[in-house]
């Protein structure tokens, strides 16, 4: 029966623990609203070709009384509405609030919005983007707020949506209950790409998760590596001009850790202004950072360090394919005239001091 | 003043007195009429020329949706476009449309009075609504918001396209509603010819006053608001934007603060023209006056309390999600008090069908399931599946244009006769509504399962298996598109061509049926005085027009 | 100085238009017209308290802060000079009711007058909050109080005070056009619809500028 209903309103696979409870209501409800208007319908239509005016009523005047039991029966109707409509109230209300309470054994990922990706950061210091790994079986709550505009993280497999705000923390919980990726679309409009604003959840067995926290996409199951690379492909979609691809495959390699994109002082210079501008080395003496200096920099970062900053960057050699270095240093053409912040590590501490952020290693 | 009564059975029209179509000829005898019903023609012509516009933006969006990538325009351009079309089709055609053109035209008429309160007000009102159409068109295809018609910040404080114009357009139509808004109460209130009491006044006009106190209410509010969005984005004055310290939630609270509201504006006077149409077809009284009277009133009412179910899913608490739930499903009920009314009018009345009774049946049933669909998403656990996902499209869709465009075909039908004075084609008037109706549902039905799906709204690609319901909901768009000009067509060729018509061809008993067939300039010689409700169904028609004297 | 007693037959009477029966249904119309459209104006500045309330909700010390280093001798020399032009303004309907146009012209100019002293003080404030770098939304520089909530606190500041300011200038041109009918003998006896309305929206105006004035100078 559940399947039946579920399949022929077009609903999505019931794949949280609370799809199927939600969906039951959603089926007493739109069975009760269509039987509803199509019994109105129905009594209207009777109405209208029992009563039909004959040609002897023509000139005869309608007697005008009221029809007693129709008023009474219109009261009756009201009443049985409204304590339907309490039906369906209260067992909403139930529900909205197991939807908005996660348990307290909840792994908590950190979900943050952007024109048009998702990025999501676990507790351990790493993070995805558009894809969010997930163990099945055990609750996941979502904090996630926006960086710029409002979007809606929205996984119809799991009937949850809650808008992500800019500058406040809203929260969502699933527990999926079955291996399997399940497609994140953004609900709230948030500009030219905003229906390309996708992602995958990937559920795994306790046991995959396990070996994926360990081992990196490689040791993920394979349906899990397909969704991966399919989100790689919408997001790549969505991200059109090159700038706005370069921040992503920063993001992927963990720039972003210690570069900033807006001036700020951090762990490694800020890319703000960077581009082209003469930077001290500490070795003495100073370099343009141009195409070739930046590529160097990235394959060797200890040969021309910038002054004032740790000597803690590994090498990229290998790990970066040559047209996310590309994007990356559009990225910084891009930013070239965003003001620079002074050049400090962003511990205000002496320059050389032992700094050393988790998750360096790429 | 002297004000004795002339008992007499003289018709309340004098047969000398020129119509008001001819009652002056020449471009500036309209453009500067004070007169109520060329006032009402004018806004006729520009809110269907609207209406054509919205529903050209409509099938472009449609056409884009048939395949799931880029079909005929570019993700920037859609963007534009449904803001368009959802900025036409509320503010410039909705809004105004059955206020603007049938109350304006029949409210003076059906309280025996000669005028509006303030004519010149009245005039005034169509050119700020001219002058609001034109800078929120202009400024739209200059450069063009791109934000929806709901504006919400921080993205239309921040997007690149123009917010402010837009926004400067709108602003100036809701001066236009306050203006109409305020004569119509003022009308009502201080106008009813004597014997009009409020237990005589037509249902129509209980409607056209529920409506005018939202507008009056809801739509400085909104005004405000939006203006705030377009100062935000060209001033950065931070009101809505997080990043200097304001709160983009609130800007949703206040949007739907007038948002909800408005859309009884839109939906009311629909409700007015079906309460007539079924009361004269039916040649009864309805079955309960005070019922339908008074729930235009509840609705006005407890519509300002239901604004939150737009904000479920935006970090609102239980307790505050599950107050203005409930405050939602208390305005079906008043809803559900007018359906229910009407089909027990029908019962034992004597039925005249034709193509108003049919739009009114087609109105039942899309009026009665969109509304469930909206207590349906009113009830917060589903909502979080359905909000922002084609669902709640199809369900206002159902509401907006399964329920007002339907009533505004039958009220043109309806007052065809009245308006000009000729007949239109009763077959071709059936067979166009059978298309609207069909259209109608191949449009928006599959959106309900789309939506079901979990395909969010304002989507320029998606996923590929949401493809053959779009596909669907484009044929329908077209047919539904086809069937509203053929509709249109109709009533055109009748206006030239089409055979005349009595003064009272439906034998209502409302009381702008008593003037003749095109009523003069003034309405009525004399202020007249009317001792019987308007839906005496019991009187003979004689019985009825002795009964309606003219005082002095 | 006492006034000349005016002729009665230069005294236009009131004009009943068209689509009244009466005179008496015709004020009353204009009357409830107004009333209503000041309903109207009243929800449009709500919108402005709604935001105030909740801002200050949220931002409570930052806009106490603001409210303190608003300079309240310039708000409540303001509250008394539209308090007084109310009083004229009231003065006024009541002259004309005495059939005493001329009087309510001299008493409206008055009004006039202090209408504009408070434009002009507002002017003298906004200067005042120039120089010291307060401008609403981004390009608030005020080192004193620079936070979030100092800059929301004069962003509606601006915002409520310009709405205000707009509708004083609307108030003083109903205003100008009213002293301008009295001059020329318009309005008398029996024939005070329109100084009554314009009154009443110089009143509201008013009773707006009574919730400012507590709102943006008292209140810290």
């Amino acid at each position: 029966m559940n399947e039946l209903l579920r399949q022929l309103l077009f609903l999505p696979e019931q794949r949280s623990s609370l799809a199927r409870e939600i969906d039951g209501l959603h089926y007493f409800v739109i069975l009760v609203t269509m039987g509803g208007a199509a019994l109105i319908t129905l009594i209207g239509g009777y109405f209208l070709i029992r009563y039909r005016r004959r040609p002897q009523d023509t000139p005869r005047p309608h007697p005008g009384a009221f029809a007693r039991p129709a008023l009474f029966l219109e009261t009756v109707s009201l009443f049985a509405l409204g304590f339907l409509f309490l039906t369906f109230w209260t067992i909403g209300t139930r529900q909205f609030a197991d939807l908005r309470t996660a348990p307290d054994d909840a792994l908590d990922v950190y979900v943050t919005g952007k024109q048009w990706m998702w990025k999501f950061g676990y507790p351990g210091g790493d993070s995805e983007i558009s894809v969010l790994y997930v163990p099945a079986h055990r609750p996941v709550r979502l904090i996630m707020t926006s960086r710029d505009v409002i979007h809606s993280f929205y996984v119809p497999a799991f009937r949850i949506k809650q808008d992500v705000i800019p500058g406040r923390y809203t929260t969502a919980w699933f527990e999926a209950n079955e291996p399997g990726a399940y497609p994140i679309l953004c609900a709230e409009f948030c500009g030219t790409s905003h229906s390309e604003m996708r992602g995958q959840v990937i559920a795994l067995d306790p046991v995959d998760y396990e070996r994926w926290l360990a081992g990196g996409l490689a040791s993920a199951p394979a349906f899990a590596q397909k969704a991966a690379a399919e989100a790689e492909n919408e997001l790549a979609e969505a991200e059109p001009t090159m700038p706005s691809r370069g921040e992503l495959a920063a993001a992927k390699h963990g720039c972003l850790r210690c570069h900033t994109l807006d001036g700020t002082p951090h762990v490694g210079p800020s890319w703000a202004g960077l581009y082209r501008a003469v930077v001290p080395l500490e070795s003495g003496g100073e370099r343009v950072a141009d195409e070739a200096y930046i590529t160097e920099s990235i394959m060797d970062p200890l040969a021309a360090l910038h002054r004032g900053f740790p000597p803690v960057m590994p090498s990229y050699l290998g790990q970066i394919a040559p047209p996310d270095v590309a994007a990356i240093i559009e990225l910084m053409k891009s930013i070239r005239d965003v003001p620079h912040g002074p050049d400090v590590p962003w511990d205000g501490g002496v320059p050389g001091s032992s700094v050393t952020p988790e998750g360096v290693t790429p | 003043m002297m004000a004795h009564e002339v008992e007499g059975t003289a018709p309340v029209h004098g047969a000398h007195e020129v119509d008001y179509l001819r009652a002056g000829a020449g471009v500036r005898s309209w453009l500067l009429t004070t007169d109520h019903k060329r006032i009402g023609l004018m806004f006729y012509v520009l809110v269907v020329l609207m209406l054509l516009l919205g529903g050209a933006f409509a099938l472009v969006l449609r056409t884009e949706l048939l395949t799931p990538g880029p079909t005929v325009i570019s993700a920037a351009i859609y963007n534009r476009m449904f803001t368009l079309h959802g900025v036409v089709m509320v503010w410039l055609f909705m809004i105004p449309s059955i206020p603007n053109i049938f109350g304006n035209f029949v409210l003076p008429i059906m309280i025996g009075a000669k005028d509006l309160a303030f004519p010149r007000l009245n005039l005034a009102s169509l050119y700020v609504y001219a002058i609001g159409a034109v800078v929120t068109l202009a400024a739209t295809i200059a450069g063009g918001a791109d934000t929806g018609w709901t504006f919400y910040p921080p993205y239309s404080t921040t997007t690149p396209a123009g917010v402010l114009p837009v926004v400067i357009g709108i602003f100036i139509l809701g001066v236009s509603s306050i203006m109409t808004a305020v004569n119509f109460i003022a009308t009502t209130h201080t106008m009813r010819a004597r014997g009009i009491s409020w237990g005589r006044v037509p249902l129509f006009v209980w409607a056209i006053y529920s409506t005018s106190i939202i507008m009056l209410l809801a739509t400085p509010v909104l005004g405000l608001t939006i203006l705030l969005v377009g100062l935000d984005h060209v001033y950065h004055f931070g009101v809505f934007d997080p990043t200097l310290g304001g709160d983009p939630v609130l800007f949703q609270h206040l949007f739907w603060f007038y948002s909800h509201p408005a859309v009884y504006i839109m939906v009311l006077p629909a409700l007015g023209v079906i309460s007539e149409v079924v009361c004269t077809f039916a040649q009864r009284q309805p079955a309960s006056y005070w019922a339908i009277a008074l729930s235009s009133f509840g609705i006005a009412l407890i519509g300002f309390a239901g604004w939150g179910h737009h904000m479920f899913v935006a970090g609102m608490s239980e307790l505050d999600a599950g107050i203005f739930g409930a405050f939602s499903m208390f305005i079906a009920i008043f809803s559900a008090i007018k359906v229910f009314t009407w089909v027990a009018t029908l019962h034992r009345g004597a039925i005249q069908f034709n193509t108003p009774m049919l739009y009114f049946f087609w109105f039942l049933f899309l009026f009665v399931f969109g509304g469930m669909t909206g207590v349906a998403v009113a009830t917060q656990s589903l909502d979080v599946h359905w909000h922002d996902t084609y669902f709640v499209v199809a369900h206002f869709h159902f509401i907006m244009v399964g329920g007002t465009l339907t009533a505004f075909l039958a009220a043109a039908h309806y007052w065809f006769p009245k308006m000009f004075g000729r007949a239109y084609s009763e077959p071709m008037g059936l067979l166009t509504s059978f298309g609207v109706f069909l259209g109608f549902i191949l449009t928006f039905l599959p959106q309900f399962l789309a939506g079901n799906a979990g395909m969010p709204r304002r989507y320029y690609s998606y996923p590929a298996q949401y493809q053959w319901l779009n596909v669907l909901s484009t044929g329908g768009a077209y047919l539904l598109a086809g069937a509203l000009v053929l509709a249109l067509l109709n009533l055109l060729i009748a206006l030239r061509w089409g055979p005349r018509a009595s003064a009272n061809p439906w034998r209502s008993r409302s009381y702008e049926w008593m003037t003749p067939p095109i009523p003069p300039e003034h309405n009525f010689p004399v202020t007249p005085v009317i001792d019987r409700g308007p839906y005496d169904y019991h009187l003979t028609e004689e019985e009825a027009h002795a009964r309606v004297s003219t005082a002095r | 100085m006492p006034e000349s007693q005016p002729p009665a037959e230069q005294l236009a009477p009131a004009r009943l238009a068209m689509q009244f029966e009466d005179l008496e249904k015709q004020t009353h119309a204009a009357h409830f017209g107004m009333w209503i459209f000041l309903a109207s104006e009243v929800l449009l500045f709500a919108g402005l308290f709604a935001l105030y309330a909740s801002y200050r909700a949220v931002f409570g010390h930052e806009f106490s802060a603001g409210v303190a280093h608003n300079n309240a001798v310039i708000g409540t020399s303001n509250t008394a000079i539209l308090l007084t032009s109310s009083l004229l303004v009231a003065l006024s309907v009541y002259a004309v009711r005495l059939d005493r146009p001329t009087m309510a012209g001299r008493l409206l100019l008055g009004a006039i007058a202090l209408g504009l002293a408070f434009l002009v003080l507002k002017g003298v404030e906004y200067t005042q909050h120039f120089h010291e770098g307060i401008f609403p939304g981004s390009a608030y520089r005020f080192e004193e109080l620079p936070q979030a909530g100092a800059k929301m606190f004069f962003t509606l500041y601006f915002l409520t005070t310009g709405l205000h300011a707009i509708h004083v200038t609307a108030g003083l041109v109903v205003l100008g056009w009213l002293t301008w009918g009295c001059f020329r003998r318009r309005y008398g006896a029996g024939n005070d619809t329109h100084i009554e309305l314009g009154g009443l929206y110089w009143h509201l105006v008013d009773v707006i500028w009574i919730f400012l004035w507590p709102m943006l100078y008292l209140m810290h």
